[in-house]
């Protein structure tokens, strides 16, 4: 830290300029700005920080009549009576992990075969720009449009698939959800995987090919391993973000507070249960269960957020 | 051919095939669900339908002028918020990125990006709804602006971290301060990177309903007092496509065209300033 | 030495922990041209650096040691001040982008904030780009970008806009190193004018080119002072056995 009140007291005599009281004093308050403007970045820098901090605080802290008041029966109770203040949200655990482990598996063959089609076989030109622009498309349309659009099409097709199977034909229940689910996280899965699969380096694959290799082989022998990490990574981002996902899951789920017994029955999912009862919730502790189940979604969907890009930077940096 | 050679093409191709075939299958959807919108939606909209209300049930015709005046609402306040805050935080990464609280605040950001919305909802509903007891477009925004925090932060820290340090250092050496340097020289060579980040950060918003659920909460009537609660189009979408009039449904197709023509226009906009910027440099 | 405008007392130049120049002690004379030489990494470019504090920016970078600049010690002077009377040209031309030719070279009063007269302006501009040899070429395109300038033109541009502020002393840093030689030429010419009215210091990596422009000629080596002397003594009779193996090209 520059002494400025000496730089201000000092004379400054040169051929070219003599520096007046005026001038000094514009250019102390030149410093000074400077120290503010510095230190004003840095604290915007520190409000996310806190940002973050007070959602996690809040969530907490709102949780604590429903802990107080359940303790870990909230975690393996099945009854849900609001009326009773009975509370345990099992059926909606499992809902959640079904739906979510369900979609993973029906879009990571086509989330992994775009990403090998746009990668590897396409990754130039007229083909690859309109696939890519499709899965961009898909990404962009809003959760609430997925969901509308299950009820409409969706629903009818597995109603009638369900009477074919003589099951009681819901219609909606946690295949229809999935389903779409699925289409939900397929393209951020794609992406992710471009990325990884974009990450070998050439000198690699060129050698096996240099050996005769066919590109399946390629694809399956260099490729795939080498990039094993970062698509671990990618598959289990995508599946933090099919926790998350609200709206679609909430119209096509069927709101059954059981649980489920196969993926033809209804149930609900953390967040279908909270996008559908929050605000009908009356009573503190009623609310604060609902909120209890938003802190698990954030802790579970941060936890697997850090934990992804950990993997991927490390994946990078190998 | 050596049979094992022929095996080997066999599966090749095969695999080829397969890939090119779920690759293919990959994009049903999005042509069945474009198509559909387009279908419904386009029969939905005249001029009524942009300059109406909604009607009670059982009325026929019908708009969605206060959802789509809500959603205008809600989003420009939301972006008043979030690109100025945004912008800042996306100029202190990319200056102080060797920073050990930069390291954090990154983490923050990407934390943020992965918070499920409705988490969001709930927390401002905690933070502002519940205090001032009521509903409001106001506590909708805020939310959305957290959301859109994320964006807007990464597109700025690229694009500043593009620039050159020389141009930096040029300033400097001319005897302008930092501040100014920022500023003036660097933050506008920075600025059509800020922009495409917010345009791109809107297009995420504007289909979000889950943090609208417990905060905007909603209006049938037209409102342009932001403290009331408010509709917006995927919140009319949600309402309408969950109820059981075939009038309504109608309606709610109607709106989901409009909006997934909103996206896609913004989309198109980001993607012709993004190509602006990354060539620049 | 008579007539010094810039004395360095035993100045050590740290990245971290990492000492980069060692105990340097120098004096650099009025309109005169100094060159910096010496091999990669010798410090030559940081020692350049920490004459307008620009070694600073560099976060664990620090000095310890003095430089006084007209008696008065840099390190106590307002760091604007310092950096309005000392210009410097870098190795690749960085023209602001943004700005037409007009505008890059009044841009050290712009940004600063100090208001001038439209005809004010139209003087100094004129003037800078007379003195950097470049007004011929672009007196018709003032108000286009300076991005369609060719390299060597780029940099004379630079070297406009360092002379707006009428410095003292100009810094280079290996200011043709990016360009091609009949540029280079041009460039070493305006050198020569401008010590006229300029107290110049290069770094430059290039042995031809200290000898041809400069008057007085510093050799580094990993981070200390070897020899200093007028350049045709260094280098038709160099003192240490180093200076000599750098010459005649045994190492570097």
């Amino acid at each position: 830290m520059r002494n400025l009140k000496e730089a201000l007291t000092m004379r400054f005599e040169y051929k070219n300029k003599a520096i007046n009281s005026k001038e000094n004093k514009k250019l102390y308050n030149v410093l000074l700005f400077e120290k503010i403007f510095q230190k004003s970045l840095g604290l915007i820098g520190i409000i996310i920080v806190i940002i973050l901090i007070s959602i996690f605080i809040t969530l907490t802290v709102t949780s604590i009549p429903s802990i107080n008041h359940l303790g870990v029966k909230f975690l393996y109770g099945k009854a849900w009576n609001p009326v009773t203040d009975e509370y345990g949200a099992l059926p909606f655990l499992i809902g959640t992990l079904l739906t979510s482990l369900l979609a993973l598996i029906i879009s990571t063959p086509f989330a992994l075969s775009t990403a090998i089609f746009l990668g590897e076989y396409y990754p130039k030109g007229l083909v690859s720009n309109i696939f890519k622009n499709i899965i961009e498309l898909l990404a962009s349309i809003p959760s609430v449009i997925y969901g509308f659009w299950g009820m409409v099409i969706l629903v009818p097709i597995v109603r009638n698939l369900e009477l074919k199977l003589h099951v009681l034909p819901y219609g909606v229940g946690i295949l229809t959800s999935s389903v779409i689910l699925s289409i939900m996280i397929m393209p951020y899965a794609v992406s992710l995987s471009r990325q990884v699969i974009s990450m070998v380096p050439p000198a690699l694959k060129e050698g096996a090919y240099s050996l005769g290799a066919t590109r399946f082989e390629v694809i399956r022998k260099i490729i795939i391993p080498y990039i094993r990490s970062g698509l671990f990574a990618a598959i289990l981002l995508a599946l933090g973000r099919a926790l998350g996902e609200t709206m679609a899951v909430t119209m096509l789920i069927g709101n059954s507070h059981y649980i489920p017994k196969s993926i033809f029955s209804p149930g609900n999912t953390m967040a279908s249960v909270i996008a559908n009862e929050f605000t009908e919730a009356t009573g503190s502790v009623y609310l604060s269960v609902l909120i209890e189940m938003g802190l698990l979604l954030f802790v579970v969907t941060t936890l697997i957020n850090i934990l992804g890009r950990q993997i991927i930077k490390r994946f990078i940096l190998h | 051919m050596d049979k094992l050679l022929k095996l080997r093409f066999y599966k090749d191709k095969l695999f080829k095939s397969g890939i090119i075939l779920l690759t293919l299958l990959s994009t049903v959807p999005l042509l069945l669900i474009l198509f559909y919108i387009v279908k419904q939606g386009i029969t939905a909209i005249n001029w009524d339908f942009f300059i109406n209300l909604p009607k009670p049930v059982g009325e026929k015709g019908g708009g969605i002028l206060n959802a789509l005046i809500g959603s205008g609402i809600i989003i420009f306040i939301a972006s008043l918020i979030a690109i100025p805050f945004g912008a800042i935080a996306g100029l202190y990464l990319s200056e102080y990125s060797r920073d050990k609280l930069a390291y954090w605040v990154g983490l923050c950001v990407d934390v943020l990006q992965g918070i499920p919305s409705i988490v969001l909802g709930i927390i401002i509903y905690l933070w502002i709804v519940k205090p001032t007891g009521r509903f409001s477009a106001l506590s909708g925004s805020i939310a959305l602006a957290i959301m859109m925090l994320p964006p807007i932060i990464k597109s700025t820290e690229e694009t500043l971290k593009l620039i050159p340090g020389t141009i930096k250092e040029a300033s400097l050496s001319l005897g302008v301060p930092y501040y100014k340097t920022i500023l003036r020289i660097i933050l506008p060579m920075g600025l059509s990177g800020i922009i495409s980040g917010s345009i791109l950060s809107i297009s995420r918003v504007a289909g979000e309903t889950a943090p609208l659920l417990f905060t905007a909460f909603g209006n049938p009537f037209i409102t342009t007092n932001i403290l009331k609660p408010m509709s917006s189009l995927p919140l009319l979408i949600f309402n309408y496509a969950s109820s059981p009039y075939d009038e309504w449904h109608k309606l709610a197709w109607g709106a989901s065209f409009v909006l997934i023509m909103l996206i896609l226009f913004l989309n198109i906009v980001t993607k012709i300033l993004e190509r602006r910027w990354k060539i620049q440099f | 030495m008579e007539n010094s405008i810039l004395k360095v007392e035993h100045l050590n130049a740290f990245f971290g922990e990492a000492k980069i120049l060692l105990d340097i002690i120098l004096e650099i004379p009025k309109n005169q041209i100094v060159a910096l030489m010496g091999p990669s990494g010798c410090g030559k470019t940081t020692f350049l650096r920490c004459i307008n504090r620009l070694h600073e920016l560099t976060p664990g970078a620090r000095t310890e040691g003095k430089i006084y600049l007209f008696e008065e010690d840099i390190y106590k002077m307002n760091l604007i001040v310092l950096r309005r009377k000392i210009g410097m040209v870098f190795q690749r031309p960085n023209p602001f982008p943004t700005m037409s030719i007009f505008d890059n070279v009044i841009s050290g009063y712009t940004l600063n904030g100090i208001k001038l007269s439209k005809s004010q302006k139209e003087e100094i501009v004129e003037d800078s780009l007379r003195k950097a040899s470049l007004w011929k070429e672009v007196q018709d395109n003032l108000h286009k970008k300076g991005t369609f300038l060719s390299g060597g033109q780029q940099q004379r541009l630079c070297i406009a806009r360092s002379l707006s502020m009428k410095p003292d002393i100009l810094l280079f840093d290996e200011p043709t190193s990016s360009l091609d030689p009949i540029s280079s030429n041009k460039i070493e010419e305006l050198l020569i004018e401008l010590k006229k009215g300029y107290t110049i210091i290069i770094v430059t990596h290039n042995l031809q080119q200290a000898a041809r422009t400069s008057d007085y000629t510093a050799f580094f080596y990993l981070g200390e002072l070897i020899e200093y002397n007028k350049t045709q003594v260094l280098f038709s009779n160099p003192a240490k056995r180093q200076t000599e193996d750098y010459i005649s090209g045994r190492f570097g």
